[in-house]
């Protein structure tokens, strides 16, 4: 429970800036106005006090008012289905997206491979989740599958906590975790998410990505993307060991032929660590791969 | 860009080249007078006028897009009115959607205002509805649907009320006059550009900051990017929704349709100029020559000469325009964030064009719009929060507040976003007088704070930290009772606020002679105060961005008898 503890407290440690984030500035941009005067035609008029120049008073508000005034002249029969209407219209919006934020082809030294990595939205402040993640080998043969279903609330104007489920579909044990989040963007810019999964079996990981898009041209973006992933414990039947099980890189320069639309190439590492490394060796597996990327991402 | 070269045809802006008290149809009937060029509003006058809305196609510099349009056009017909006339408008709904029609800064009773679920129960589908109110004041003003998204796609059209008394033939202000509606329109629906918006909030803004700009020493420096992106605030986001996007038409009309108003060399025109633009700034210039305002939002003002002015979304100015010699020159409106341009002509004669200016640099906001400004004191801004709910207690915090400004600036005497170092005369609120006292000078008895809250990264937008269908209350006002009104912009973005039924007095240090308006524009960081005699009903009050409007940033004011 111990490296439960200290685990929640990285992925917040990792998170957690950006909601608590007060700014402090040392230095602001000079703007000194430089409006020439204009030159007022004919005489302006002599000011006279009062009117605008006067202090406002104190005086209370009145009550709330919760009737309807145009009742009086169309009937109460008319305008409450109007009023009713122009109150909900946007008050509880459906949007839906569709992002795709890794579709991409991996030349790699051992083996080329894939990957997909998207998620589908419904709602607004309120969001039902559906994402996925696949990796494979190019002969087809998957590495790594899941799915994951969640409820995103919005909690400040950056970040969303996340509550859901994470099924494993791929060739390893196929587990169900709960599933516990926090996604958004961090100060800088960074887009975040960070999870928390608790397995049928009991088992604890975690996983943290944070990307950045670099605009270097209007259209050209290279974007930095970095994930750890974590683990509470000792896996033996997913060659996974406790502590930091691997880190993967990404550098990804994309072109965006629309803002829905961005294809890239790119370079992608992947790092067993510690333990987890430990069980690579032993199955005679590479420790530390890397890839050269070709993909797309966007949105629909 | 559009090239310079002389326009193929003669299309004029307008028919309704006249003089200002003689302009009337000698006959009060409501048959349009013909227009001498297609597409240009034709003019409607007397006591009995159709307004019939439905679907149909424009023509933007030649390409089709789906409108909503008024007797068949966008604009609509200009309303040319008199004061003191009573007026029968009937208007007649041809869509498949509820509709109605708001007469934006006219004085009438609140019931016939126009606003569905406010004022009235709205003109359904196929169904017709007569408006009857007496006209009772004069100036330019404008009416559009205030039903879903139908003004973002051409429910809309100018009003000219002339005086009572016609002016003498020698009165300074009897000149010709010509109305210029600017608009956006889009050849994709305001449904999906506002879905775009809440997927990517900068789905539009085509103008980003880049690593390229950095190298070559453009825009911020390294230092202020990264201050900025701790912030998670982007300076280039000036716009929401931008030429990427939007074509900017003069009466309908596109940059390539060039259309011209005709002038004489020597003689003062009026140029009534409406922004009916949903999503739209316009910085309006005519290079070469002077702007002479002489009203805002209808009303007079102390004549003040400038040489651009930034027209916000529901404002009107009066300019006087007069063409120095035979050579044409451009009317320019450009789009705050300068991602284009509309363009008219004015010209002694048909078929004449003037080169059209580049689009200037897009401007970049600054700690001033986020209510950081210090002046010249330069103190720190250490320890300072840029969401501190304490600073406004009234603001609900939650995911739709990215922010509170710490420190507010009365920005009434800045010109506009971007137009601070132009390198020209620009009008400022503060330069506006009214040649009159104000009908109403009493001191206000009270005063009422309303914060202007959003969230850019999940566009959203709301008043005091929630949107009107949240927050369910309204603002409760005593009828005949004199309160101030501070607006306080606690977003990135410039709000136009516009009050429905009344015209209200900002508070710049005029005293009587406050300026008068209906429409207020709040710069980022920034508040604006205005004085305001309540009138009895139930008025909108809100965003006259569209979509801002739509996504919440609206009350309604409950006014009652004390």
């Amino acid at each position: 429970m111990k490296t439960t503890s200290s685990l929640a407290a990285m992925i917040v440690a990792l998170a957690l800036p950006g909601i608590a984030h007060a700014q402090d500035h040392s230095q602001h941009q000079a703007a000194a106005p430089a409006v020439t005067p204009a030159t007022p035609v004919t005489p302006v008029p002599a000011p006279r006090m009062g009117g605008t120049d006067a202090d406002p008073g104190s005086a209370p508000p009145p009550a709330p008012i919760h009737d309807r005034a145009a009742d009086a002249h169309w009937g109460a029969a008319a305008m409450a289905p109007a009023e009713h209407a122009m109150m909900s219209a946007h008050s509880a919006p459906v949007y839906s997206a569709v992002h795709v934020d890794m579709a991409e082809y991996r030349f790699g030294r051992g083996g080329d491979g894939f990957a997909v990595e998207g998620e589908g939205w419904v709602g607004d402040l309120n969001r039902l989740t559906l994402a996925t993640r696949i990796e494979g080998e190019a002969s087809g043969a998957v590495e790594h599958a899941e799915i994951r279903a969640a409820y995103a609330r919005a909690i400040t104007p950056w970040w969303n906590v996340l509550a859901g489920v994470r099924q494993d579909v791929g060739p390893v044990p196929n587990r169900t975790h709960a599933m516990l989040g926090l996604s958004g963007m961090a100060p800088y810019r960074f887009e975040v998410l960070a999870a928390l999964f608790l397995s049928d079996k009991g088992q604890l990981t975690a996983r943290a990505e944070a990307s950045y898009d670099q605009r270097i041209t209007r259209r050209l973006i290279l974007q930095p993307r970095v994930e750890v992933n974590l683990s509470a414990q000792d896996m033996p039947d997913q060659h996974t060991g406790a502590g930091l099980t691997g880190i993967e890189a990404g550098l990804r320069l994309g072109y965006e032929i629309s803002r829905k639309l961005v294809p890239y190439v790119g370079m992608h590492w992947n790092w067993a660590t510690g333990a987890t490394a430990d069980y690579a060796r032993a199955e005679g597996q590479a420790v530390a791969s890397r890839a050269v990327v070709v993909g797309l991402r966007g949105w629909f | 860009m559009p090239d310079t070269a002389v326009s193929r045809r003669a299309l004029l802006c307008g028919s309704a080249v006249g003089l200002a008290g003689l302009a009337h149809a000698p006959s009060a009937q409501s048959a349009p007078m013909r227009a001498t060029a297609p597409r240009t509003p034709p003019v409607l006058s007397g006591e009995d006028i159709t307004l019939t809305i439905g679907h149909g196609a424009i023509r933007i510099d030649g390409r089709p897009a789906r409108a909503v349009t008024i007797n068949g056009g966008v604009p609509g017909p200009t309303l040319r009115l008199r004061q003191g006339q009573s007026l029968r408008l009937t208007v007649v709904n041809d869509l498949d959607e509820e509709s109605s029609i708001h007469w934006h800064g006219l004085l009438l009773p609140f019931h016939m205002d126009g606003v569905p679920g406010v004022s009235f129960p709205g003109i359904p589908p196929r169904g017709r509805f007569t408006y009857e109110f007496p006209i009772t004041q004069t100036g330019t003003y404008w009416y559009h649907s205030h039903s879903g998204l139908q003004e973002l796609m051409g429910a809309y059209g100018a009003i000219v009320i002339d005086p009572a008394v016609p002016l003498a033939d020698s009165a300074p202000d009897q000149v010709p006059d010509q109305v210029l509606v600017l608009s956006d329109h889009s050849f994709t629906h305001p449904a999906r550009i506002l879905r775009n918006l809440k997927v990517e909030p900068g789905y539009y803004n085509h103008q980003p900051q880049t690593f390229a700009d950095l190298i070559a020493g453009r825009g911020q420096t390294q230092a202020q990017r990264l201050e900025w992106a701790a912030m998670r605030m982007d300076p280039t986001d000036i716009s929401d929704v931008t030429g990427v996007v939007l074509r900017y038409l003069v009466n309908g009309h596109g940059v390539g349709d060039n259309c011209t108003v005709l002038a004489t060399p020597g003689v003062p025109t009026r140029l009534r100029l409406v922004n009916a633009g949903g999503m739209t700034f316009f910085n309006v210039r005519i290079p070469g020559v002077e702007l002479r305002v002489v009203a805002a939002d209808g009303q007079d003002v102390v004549p003040v000469s400038v040489d651009e002015l930034q027209i916000t979304p529901g404002e009107t100015y009066d300019v006087i325009v007069t063409l120095p010699d035979d050579a044409p020159r451009t009317i320019v409106a450009e789009a705050m964030d300068r991602s284009g341009l509309a363009r008219a002509t004015l010209a002694p004669r048909p078929g004449m064009a003037a080169p059209v200016p580049a689009l200037r640099e897009r401007p970049l906001l600054t700690m001033k719009d986020m209510g950081m400004d210090h002046g010249a004191s330069g103190h720190s801004m250490a320890g300072m929060t840029m969401r501190d709910g304490s600073a406004a207690p009234q603001v609900k915090m939650g995911p739709g507040v990215e922010m509170i400004a710490p420190m507010p600036a009365d920005r009434t005497g800045d010109p506009g976003l971007g137009l601070e170092h132009v390198g020209h005369r620009v009008l400022t609120y503060r330069q506006l007088r009214s040649p009159t006292p104000i009908p109403d000078a009493r001191a206000p008895t009270r005063e009422v704070e309303v914060h202007l809250t959003g969230a850019m990264d999940r566009y959203m937008w709301s008043m005091d930290g929630q949107t009107m269908q949240q927050a369910h209350e309204a603002l409760p006002m005593r009828t005949g009772e004199r309160l101030r009104v501070t607006l306080i912009n606690d977003t990135m973005m410039a709000h136009p606020i516009h009050l429905h039924g009344h015209i209200f007095d900002l508070v710049t240090g005029h005293g009587v002679h406050a300026p008068r308006k209906h429409t207020v524009n709040v710069l980022p960081g920034g508040k604006v105060s205005f004085d305001v005699t309540a009138e009895p009903g139930d008025w909108a009050f809100h965003c006259h961005l569209f979509l801002h409007m739509a996504m919440g940033m609206m009350r309604i004011v409950k006014v009652r008898p004390a």
